[in-house]
């Protein structure tokens, strides 16, 4: 009883946190945008964590489908229709489709292997974001577009110019993504990912066809982060293959180490710590690529179970 | 036409034999360590370096022979204080901790070195074309071709014949065992390490010399060693060298035809590879 408190309690603080940012951010030195950074990094990390902290698989190239999503809702608005929730549904089909296409060829892979491939996949995009200029702009990306206001009928919301109303915006889209995927890991089909997760072997003398779950669970956490991509995208007004490149996909991983891989909300605990850490570093020093890397070695090294984890021993004892 | 496929075919030989020369030193670690080491491209950057400072001093040819070496004692060094510290854990960590690693050395070379590019010198007669009618055929590419075609000999001399080479491919099959057969693992970890490193250093000095020096020199390069593996098959050597060659051919007679699919191939391969038979065209069954 007292665990179930705790984690209603943990719930509350964390939805009161996130729904009054814009006015407590400023008092701290922050600024709205920040929060607006963390919330859609956080998502994107979340929905790795589906894959890496509930079924226990490893991807490092999560980075391509958050890409593909930026890119499909960058260039819906810039060639197709200037729409806002349109960009954000191609977006989505963008990336998920992609996923779905490459998921049957690794999901019978483990392990390292999987990771290896899920690197080796996550670049092919990238090129071709880099590569194929004429379309995707090349390396200088996809520019002279901003995100629409949202026409809802009666009213309309202006996300272009109020960043308050975006932030807002992208926390109504991060709580349904979110509510779906906690709904998602409560039901029979999370419990079969987490017992893939526990002990393969004994999942599938169960009879669990465990590859076409490792699919599935791989396609809706590409999903997700496909939506985070799409909303990155609309955040910057801007999207080049840098959001698609390897380093982005480490990133989201270490946002989940950091935060903690086996709690819902600790991958976007590790998003806000590392957006605020890149934001001062990168202000400070030109080296701070430096310092990102040997805080990746840090948190390896001291921090495995990352900041909740760290908690729970700690409360533990 | 014909010259032209030559060039590009005899182009992409050399390009797969330096996917090969990554990817052996890749697969080495993995293989017996578990570590997918993402600073594997960093390591071939330091052994440019090195062998571009080293240079003006010992000339081309000390430099050759030092600065691999050199590039695997610092690999030694990194193993001893970092990496040795994840084995066994979840990959997962040595994924992040090499992917941190390099970070950390792409900026400590721009740090030392800076970021613009630095020419690197090869000896004259090895820069020029061998003949007028194969014009570009120069020395220095039929010389990497035959010096990498010797490593790569040695290094499966070393590993069928050595008593270091037994224990790495012991150790490879079975390392619980070898350990409890008195052979220091710790140790062998090491070594094995440092010599995937030297060929990530050697490669380094190669490339250099073809390329020129950049910070990001061995960004462009990870990527098709790591398909390589995939390809050839994890857990095989001649698999690795195999696949190798066989993209950087592939890639190489695509750029006749559709030159802007030369990257491409790679992939498409990979993908085929992966469809087909997943353990990759030399791996075992059941290992991964």
């Amino acid at each position: 009883m007292d665990a179930f408190n705790n984690k209603r309690a943990a719930d509350a603080l964390v939805w009161l946190a996130l729904l009054t940012a814009p006015y407590w951010l400023p008092l701290i030195g922050g600024y709205t945008e920040l929060g607006t950074h963390v919330v859609i990094l956080g998502l994107a990390a979340m929905a790795l964590n589906f894959l890496l902290g509930f079924t226990g698989v490893l991807s490092f190239g999560h980075a391509a489908y958050f890409g593909l999503g930026a890119y499909g809702a960058a260039m819906t608005i810039k060639y197709l229709e200037p729409s806002t929730p349109l960009a954000i549904l191609v977006g989505v089909v963008t990336g998920t489709v992609a996923a779905a296409v490459i998921g049957p060829m690794i999901a019978r892979l483990r392990g390292v292997y999987f990771a290896m491939c899920t690197i080796a996949f996550g670049q092919v995009f990238y090129f071709i974001a880099f590569q194929w200029s004429s379309v995707t702009g090349g390396d200088d990306g996809v520019s002279a577009w901003h995100r629409m206001p949202i026409d809802l009928g009666f009213t309309s919301i202006d996300i272009f110019n109020d960043n308050k109303a975006f932030y807002y915006v992208a926390l109504a889209i991060f709580a349904v993504a979110a509510g779906v995927m906690a709904w998602l890991l409560r039901s029979p089909f999370g419990r079969t990912l987490l017992a893939i997760r526990e002990n393969e072997r004994r999942a599938r003398f169960l009879g669990i066809p465990v590859d076409r779950h490792i699919w599935l669970s791989w396609v809706i956490s590409c999903l997700f982060v496909s939506l985070a991509g799409a909303l990155y995208a609309l955040l910057n007004d801007f999207v080049d293959p840098r959001a698609l490149r390897w380093d982005m996909s480490g990133t989201f991983v270490i946002m989940t180490v950091l935060g903690g891989m086996r709690n819902f909300w600790g991958p976007l605990i590790g998003a806000a710590i590392f957006i605020v850490l890149q934001d001062q570093l990168s202000s400070h020093t030109q080296n701070w690529e430096s310092f990102i890397g040997l805080f990746f070695v840090l948190v390896v090294l001291f921090f495995p179970r990352g900041v909740l984890g760290l908690i729970k021993r700690k409360s533990a004892s | 036409m014909t010259q032209l496929l030559f060039f590009d075919v005899f182009n992409g030989l050399i390009i797969g034999a330096f996917y090969a020369l990554m990817a052996l030193g890749l697969s080495l670690i993995l293989n017996l360590s578990g570590v997918i080491n993402f600073a594997h491209g960093g390591f071939l950057a330091i052994g440019g370096y090195l062998a571009y400072t080293l240079i003006p001093y010992f000339g081309f040819w000390g430099a050759l022979v030092a600065a691999p070496i050199l590039t695997a004692f610092i690999g030694i060094l990194i193993e001893r204080v970092l990496i040795r510290r994840i084995y066994g854990r979840d990959p997962l960590y040595s994924l992040l901790l090499t992917f941190g690693l390099a970070f950390m050395i792409e900026d400590g070379t721009r740090f030392i070195w800076g970021a613009q590019s630095l020419p690197f010198q090869i000896p004259g007669w090895l820069a020029a074309p061998l003949s007028n009618s194969l014009f570009f055929l120069t020395g220095y590419r039929v010389f990497m071709m035959v010096l990498v075609a010797a490593v790569v000999l040695a290094l499966f001399l070393i590993l069928s014949r050595t008593r270091l080479g037994l224990r790495i491919r012991a150790g490879t099959l079975d390392l619980e065992t070898v350990s409890v057969l008195g052979v220091n693992v710790r140790v062998l970890r090491n070594l094995n390490f440092g010599l995937g490193i030297y060929l990530a250093g050697l490669a380094g000095v190669l490339a250099s010399g073809m390329l020129g020096l950049q910070p990001n020199i061995g960004d462009s390069l990870i990527m098709p060693s790591f398909i390589t593996i995939i390809v050839g098959g994890l857990g095989s050597l001649p698999g690795t060298l195999l696949g190798g060659l066989l993209i950087g051919v592939a890639s190489g007679i695509t750029t006749v035809f559709f030159p802007s699919a030369s990257e491409a191939v790679i992939y498409v391969i990979m993908a085929v590879v992966l469809i087909v038979r997943p353990r990759g065209l030399l791996g075992e069954e059941g290992r991964f």
